[in-house]
């Protein structure tokens, strides 16, 4: 063992150069902040961050289910209308059980929605790895499907929670813990143990490395079709807990419940410094671009600068510069 | 060498360039030399063309010859030297400037799009028109007038996607006829065909040749080349070793002096001889559309040569065995009867495979070393739930002593190293699941000599340990050099066996080149280069 201890004492230096795709979405939130503060004193108030943050955990959550998808080199487009169906189903099921089971309905209610989650996103899955079908069309397919299923159980109305549950299941997204909002704990949460699944865990590397060449994944003898449903399956699971979050703050499930998610959580990730092609995910990169594309949202309210019908350009705009910065980085 | 470098084609006439030559070069190179970063892939090369000559270009693989050609047609920019055609100085920034100038490049891989007709690609990017309109009437009139000139027999209204990929290489040839060029290079032109399109394609050459054109012939086919080839110039780890006249040289000459006076000390010494213990043996296998009825065993401590052409099916054989293709045959290993549904099932059988392809299929060329080395080994590698950190860079400081893999730092990206060292990475990353059997495709396709002689060692030391070791090589010299036994492969099957002192070029390329011809056809559309 005489090699090992010497080659261990004469250990090369590491790199720690860091990258502006690791930090980039961060400064960029920090700069953020500044420009929100010179424009508006009241937008750095607790109140007003804990609110934005709060608006921006149901697409952080989704998003960092969808940096796995994407990392593994697919793409959903399903999500927001999964999230409108899961919570309908969600809904329907609580009211139906409310009567019996009182309060215990909304626990039970959850399970259902992961689980309800958990299949969507293997049926996306499947599709998409047995099936080999493009992951946009496969899930531009299941996106219709689920739209239309949500509209159909609501007969093109709004099924609003029982008025017995309703106080019960308020906490979950108007509750506080230790002063925080319950949804950004929540969505600290899913972010930590996603991030310790996609950096501490073996199915990181797998799916990076599905990512990032398939092939060569194909050659390691990593099963690309597994590595890939369960990223999807990751995905459906973050879109329930998402959804879970999302009934007491509507109070309903309406066929129009998360119209256009799917743009915001494809926005979030990409802005967090996730290649759309695939490869590395960064999961934090991606909270903060949820984050960063509701604080866009809120200065605009807060300024009179801009008009805030101008929202949706301003975010495409951030988009197109997070890309521009991601090309030419990579080409140095 | 008793052949003196630089002399004249036939006739005697010296062409340097004080002699008051009877044809003036229409292309001439000077001193061509192309550097990547700190790499020299080509270094002072001087060629002389002339008019109503065939010029043949030979070399090992990774001697430079692609990256010649890719200089005189304008894809690349050379990093010293000058290029110069009838007296004038030229420089190509791109291909068009050198098509414009008169020089036509043949490509190697077939390059037409598939969807589109024959006459569509022949005239692809310029198109006749009248005024606005595309003049399709005229365009397939003269792209039946090329096709039969050159003897092919497709429809210029087929798709180019339904013709055979001999029919395609055709296609490819008459789009770089299309004008009349002064120079033609013809980059490894007969990889893709079989006997008697050859021959058609030499005859094409030779009617070049007759109406005046300039050709440059690039092929590993030495047959080939000496039957038709006015000069040869033969090239070496990127320098030229010099320029002969055709005819004088043997297909033995022309193998020294491309392999060169290193051969001897290349190859490691054998130290002991494989012993008569099965350890892989595969039975009638067949993999649709490329292999079939193979049989083969290699044993323990076995050093067993693939050889054949590009698209013999040796590569598809073995994806076939380990599962990454669809593939029929019975496999015994160790006496057990197995079968492999996927990579994963062959690497836990101990059964290990290097890609011939390592930056496609090999290498996360932008990831770090770390998780490359361990990505086959993952689940060995970290039992546990959450990945074993300090053990993976343990091992990496282990690979990177043990491979002598040289790099500038452990956090440095797989893109970083150079060839030889991703090899080297590559080998150490399949060595990481503990293979009884490792399968080597093409283990020094594109590396320095250095490497070269490093690899050949750490694939003996393999052996040494019991291992049995399947190499598949395009360069004979090197199974001639390492293995134990060499079965030759054509068209999808095994046309022979030889060992010993019957391992001799000849006899290898004998096989690889003539033997049964009733292999499986590759399909339409199927790529059948590997």
């Amino acid at each position: 063992m005489a090699v090992m201890s010497e080659s261990a004492s004469r250990r090369r230096p590491l790199d720690l150069n860091i990258s502006w795709t690791d930090i980039g979405p961060f400064l960029a939130l920090a700069a953020l902040l500044v420009v929100g503060y010179l424009i508006n004193p009241d937008f750095l108030s607790a109140t007003n961050l804990a609110n934005v943050i709060t608006r921006s955990a149901f697409i952080a959550i989704i998003a960092v289910g969808a940096t796995f998808v994407i990392s593994s080199g697919g793409l959903d487009l399903s999500v927001g209308s999964m999230a409108a169906f899961i919570t309908g189903i969600t809904i329907m099921f609580m009211n139906a059980v409310a009567p019996h089971a009182g309060i215990w309905a909304i626990p039970a209610g959850m399970a259902v929605a992961i689980l309800v989650g958990l299949v969507c996103g293997l049926a996306n899955g499947l599709i998409v790895t047995v099936g080999r079908i493009e992951p946009f069309i496969a899930t531009l397919g299941t996106m219709g499907i689920f739209r239309a299923l949500i509209t159909y159980l609501t007969d093109g109305g709004t099924i609003p929670i029982d008025r017995s549950l309703r106080e019960a299941y308020r906490p979950v997204y108007f509750g506080t813990v230790g002063g925080i909002p319950v949804p950004i704990l929540i969505s600290i949460a899913v972010a930590a143990v996603a991030s310790f699944i996609l950096y501490k865990m073996k199915y990181g590397r797998k799916c990076a490395a599905v990512g990032a060449n398939e092939d060569v994944a194909r050659y390691s003898g990593i099963s690309v079709i597994r590595t890939r449903t369960v990223a999807y399956i990751v995905q459906g699971v973050c879109v329930a807990i998402a959804a879970i979050c999302y009934v007491p703050r509507l109070g309903a499930a309406t066929p129009t419940t998360g119209q256009l998610w799917e743009l915001q959580v494809i926005t979030a990730v990409v802005i967090g410094g996730t290649a759309l092609r695939g490869g590395k995910g960064h999961v934090w990169g991606t909270v903060a671009g949820a984050v960063i594309l509701e604080l866009i949202a809120n200065l605009m309210v807060l300024s009179d600068f801009v008009s805030e019908y101008l929202v949706a350009a301003v975010q495409g705009v951030i988009i197109i510069i997070a890309m521009l910065i991601q090309r030419f980085s990579n080409s140095k | 060498m008793s052949i003196a470098a630089n002399i004249a084609g036939e006739g005697g006439s010296t062409l340097s360039s004080e002699a008051p030559g009877s044809l003036e070069p229409v292309l001439r190179a000077q001193e061509l030399s192309k550097q990547y970063g700190p790499v020299t892939v080509l270094s002072d090369v001087t060629l002389d063309v002339l008019p109503g000559e065939i010029h043949a270009i030979i070399g090992e693989n990774g001697a430079g010859k692609s990256t010649l050609m890719r200089l005189l047609s304008g894809y690349v920019e050379p990093s010293h030297g000058t290029l110069s055609m009838n007296g004038h100085a030229v420089k190509f920034a791109k291909p068009a400037q050198a098509q414009d100038a008169g020089i036509a490049l043949v490509h190697q891989e077939i390059l037409l799009a598939e969807g589109l007709t024959v006459t569509d690609n022949l005239f692809l990017g310029r198109e006749l028109s009248r005024g606005h309109v595309v003049d399709d009437r005229t365009m397939r009139r003269l792209a039946t007038e090329k096709l039969a000139q050159i003897g092919c027999a497709v429809s210029p209204r087929a798709l180019v996607r339904d013709v055979s990929l001999a029919d395609r290489q055709m296609v490819q040839i008459a789009r770089a006829l299309l004008d009349d060029h002064k120079v033609v290079i013809f980059d490894e032109p007969t990889a893709v065909l079989t006997g008697g399109e050859v021959e058609r394609l030499l005859e094409i050459v030779l009617q070049l040749k007759a109406h005046g054109t300039a050709v440059l012939y690039i092929s590993h086919r030495l047959d080939e080349v000496q039957r038709v080839a006015d000069k040869v110039t033969v090239l070496r780890d990127g320098k030229m070793v010099g320029t002969y006249p055709g005819k004088t040289l043997s297909q033995m000459d022309m193998a020294r002096l491309m392999v060169g006076r290193e051969l001897a000390a290349l190859y490691p010494e054998r130290t002991a001889a494989p012993s008569d213990v099965p350890m892989l043996s595969v039975r009638n296998a067949s993999v649709p559309g490329y292999v079939e009825d193979v049989s083969f065993t290699v044993h323990k401590g076995e050093i067993l040569g693939f050889a054949g052409m590009v698209g013999a099916g040796r590569t598809e054989l073995f994806e076939g065995i380990i599962g990454l293709r669809p593939a029929v045959a019975k496999i015994e290993l160790e006496g057990k009867s197995v079968h492999f549904q996927s990579p994963r099932a062959a690497i836990d059988a101990g059964v290990g495979y290097l890609t011939e392809d390592r930056k496609g299929k090999g290498l996360l060329l932008q990831e770090h070393l770390a998780p490359n080395l361990t990505l086959s080994a993952l689940d060995v590698f970290h039992p546990g739930l959450s990945m074993g950190r300090r053990r993976e860079a343990q091992a990496l400081e282990q690979a990177v002593e043990t491979y002598d893999i040289r790099l500038k730092s452990l956090g440095a990206k797989a893109a970083q190293l150079s060839g030889g060292n991703q090899q080297k990475l590559l080998l150490a990353k399949v060595l990481l699941t503990d293979p009884s059997v490792v399968i080597i495709d093409e283990p020094t396709r594109g590396i320095d000599i250095a490497n070269k002689a490093q690899i050949y060692a750490f694939i003996q030391e393999l052996v040494a340990k019991g291992k049995a070791c399947i190499v598949i090589s395009s360069e004979m010299q090197e199974l001639i050099g390492i293995c134990d036994r060499i079965l030759v492969m054509r068209e999808g099957r095994i046309t022979g066996e030889v060992s010993g002192a019957e391992m001799t070029e000849s006899n290898v390329a004998v096989l690889a080149t003539s033997g049964p011809k009733q292999g499986p056809k590759a399909k339409g559309g199927t790529k059948w280069l590997s």
